[in-house]
């Protein structure tokens, strides 16, 4: 059985960061909602460009943090005062203080964890393969020294040819259609 | 006053004032910096000089596991420790380790908070240091036990004998403390270089170096989105990083200052075995790091500028060492305690009184020569300087531990101490260990973070516009 093969939108490539940056504000401002910008370094000021609001990362990692935090006090509690009480020098059971250095630990290796993996299953991560991959441009440059944006072909106002024309006004080289296969 | 300043607008080239030295040699662009690191990893044939320096770390890595093996075998006894010195060198190895790593977390989380550029091209190596040092470092606790086998009974687990860990003590604390630093520092080392292991993956010449590398960055593609959270992450990590490489050291001191020992039982350990990490660790980042930019060339992205502050944040935190060292002593004798008293005359006057005065030769006196500018930006110099710091700091560990023990409250229970070929055997092995681990690292994945220094290059070719 033969699959024809999709598309999945278009893509662009810039030169530099500042070609990225005024080309992802405009297709921004032309109302385009399901584009992306690719960049081999985290560029300041892209998100803003891009109008990407807050993301999850942060209160995951909060809840991660008192996750570990209370869960580890109150596992330390449980196990000296309930399950395993010990009389040491007729101090008290719930002696507090002494569990503060693991409670800390724990708060920070479940925010850590919560911060990582979030942020990995966030980004829809492990994928081996994305459309993307297909243009060989890209395969090859993106993670080097070239900036890509791409438009969705299911965004609503996605129009083959005129949006390759936008993109090209905007300095885009090598505008090329992804195919999703 | 004011007019003895110079305008603010003075040229950069003014006589007077001495340039600083870029963080990266003038001419690079984004693919420079992506060919001349990712090739040391995909292209660079294996040279004779990474094969000689592989077989001798080699070498000791068997050491190393024939140490552990007769160990296993024959029982703690093969070392010297005795009683009233039970913990010996395996401690004093313990806590060096660690130490070193700290230096690790330190470059890549604080100096990433402050915003200190120069970190860019060293945090990658120094992460991949801390944790080698901090594998090296959890051997010595787990052997030491005696029965290794049986270690997993520190960790909480519901188990048949119903019951727990003491949470009170602080060798507990220790294992937590240490186990979420491995953990964490893996992580922050992890995340960093998924961009790497992306670029890596596509500019792989063979098929499984494709496989690995495309498999280890879980098909990152560096999209916006992605940077979005990723720098979140990062952010974050860094923010979590910082306090706990501060406790990580804190907890280990206190293994020490919980104990009532003299000379141990100080509440100035927490801050000054910290000082003393960072201090050991910065001098092991330039004995790694002068010979690395030396072999694989790098010297356009660790420069003079990299060894220079690195020799600045040594002399500081030598500094505070110095404090912490007469402040020992200072509040020994104001306490009046006759113990801690004699402890100090112990240390100047004992059986062991010839590590002490190594110890304050290579911590305290040595290192003044780095307030000479000439000494700094000598590199052979800050080899050697770095060398004799690292030594230092291991005569700081074997004088707090060995002294104290040697010396308790009662002279009936005083001892001596001497540590046997097998203690030498195994310290040198997790030398071994920790340079093997480096020689592969060196060559399997890129030892200077390749999308930062792009980050870099975008930022400085904004400032000369």
């Amino acid at each position: 059985m033969e699959q024809r093969s999709q598309l999945y939108g278009l893509i662009g490539e810039f030169e530099t960061v500042d070609q990225l940056l005024h080309a992802a504000e405009q297709v921004r401002d032309a109302g385009y909602k399901k584009m992306d910008a690719y960049a081999p370094f985290p560029v300041e000021g892209l998100s803003e460009a891009l109008g990407l609001g807050r993301n999850l990362v942060p209160f995951i990692t909060l809840c991660g943090g008192l996750a570990g935090g209370l869960g580890g006090f109150g596992f330390e509690y449980w196990v000296n005062v309930i399950s395993y009480p010990m009389n040491i020098a007729g101090r008290p059971l719930n002696s507090w203080p002494a569990f503060i250095p693991v409670t800390f630990e724990l708060t920070v290796l479940g925010a850590s964890l919560c911060a990582v993996f979030g942020m990995i299953a966030l980004n829809g991560l492990p994928r081996p393969h994305h459309p993307v991959f297909n243009v060989r441009r890209f395969a090859e440059r993106a993670s080097s020294d070239r900036f890509y944006i791409s438009i969705e072909a299911s965004d609503p106002k996605f129009h083959l040819a005129e949006t390759a024309r936008f993109l090209q006004s905007l300095h885009a080289q090598h505008v090329t259609e992804v195919q999703d296969d | 006053m004011s007019a003895a300043q110079p305008p603010l607008d003075r040229p950069a080239n003014h006589p007077e004032i001495r340039r600083l030295e870029p963080v990266i040699a003038p001419g690079h662009t984004y693919d420079s910096v992506t060919v001349k690191i990712s090739d040391v990893v995909l292209r660079r044939p294996l040279g004779l000089g990474w094969l000689a320096g592989f077989t001798l770390a080699f070498t000791f890595l068997m050491v190393l596991t024939i140490a552990i093996a007769w160990l296993i075998i024959k029982g703690v006894g093969i070392w010297g420790i005795n009683i009233p010195i039970g913990w010996g060198f395996a401690i004093v190895n313990f806590v060096w380790w660690i130490g070193i790593g700290h230096a690790g977390t330190l470059i890549s989380a604080i100096l990433f908070l402050l915003n200190q550029k120069w970190r860019t091209s060293i945090n990658r190596f120094a992460e991949a240091m801390t944790l080698f040092a901090v594998a090296c470092a959890g051997i010595f606790p787990l052997i030491h036990t005696g029965r290794p086998w049986m270690a997993y009974y520190m960790f909480p687990y519901p188990s048949t004998m119903g019951i727990w860990p003491q949470f009170r003590s602080p060798l507990i604390w220790d294992v937590f403390a240490v186990s979420t630093y491995g953990t964490v520092s893996l992580l922050f080392w992890f995340v960093g270089l998924i961009p790497d292991l992306a670029t890596l993956r596509d500019r792989a010449p063979h098929k499984w170096q494709q496989f690995i590398f495309g498999g280890l960055a879980m098909g990152w593609r560096g999209s916006a989105r992605h940077w979005h959270r990723y720098n979140s992450t990062y952010m974050l990590l860094a923010g979590l990083a910082t306090p706990l490489v501060l406790s990580v050291h804190t907890v280990v001191s206190f293994d020490f200052s919980i104990a009532i020992v003299p000379g141990w039982h100080t509440t100035i350990f927490p801050p000054y075995f910290v000082a003393g990490a960072i201090y050991s660790g910065f001098a092991m980042v330039l004995t790694i790091a002068i010979p690395l930019r030396k072999a694989y060339g790098l010297e356009d992205f660790i420069t003079m500028r990299h060894l220079e502050n690195m020799a600045k944040v040594m002399l500081a935190t030598g500094l505070i060492v110095a404090y912490g060292y007469f402040f020992e002593f200072f509040m020994a004798e104001y306490s009046g305690n006759k113990f801690d008293v004699f402890l100090v005359e112990q240390r100047l006057h004992g059986p062991y009184n010839h590590f002490y005065f190594a110890l304050i030769l290579c911590n305290i006196l040595t290192p003044q020569l780095l307030w000479i500018e000439k000494v700094r930006r000598n590199v052979a110099a800050l080899f050697v300087m770095s060398l004799i710091i690292n030594l230092g700091m291991w005569l700081e560990r074997f004088v707090i531990v060995v002294i104290s023990l040697t010396r308790d409250f009662m002279p009936s229970a005083w001892g001596r101490y001497s540590a046997t070929v097998w203690d030498y055997a195994t310290f040198a092995g997790t030398l071994g260990l920790f340079t093997t681990l480096l020689f592969l690292f060196a060559r399997a994945l890129p030892a200077i973070s390749i999308a930062e220094m792009r980050e870099l290059i975008a930022h400085t070719s904004k400032e000369h516009e």
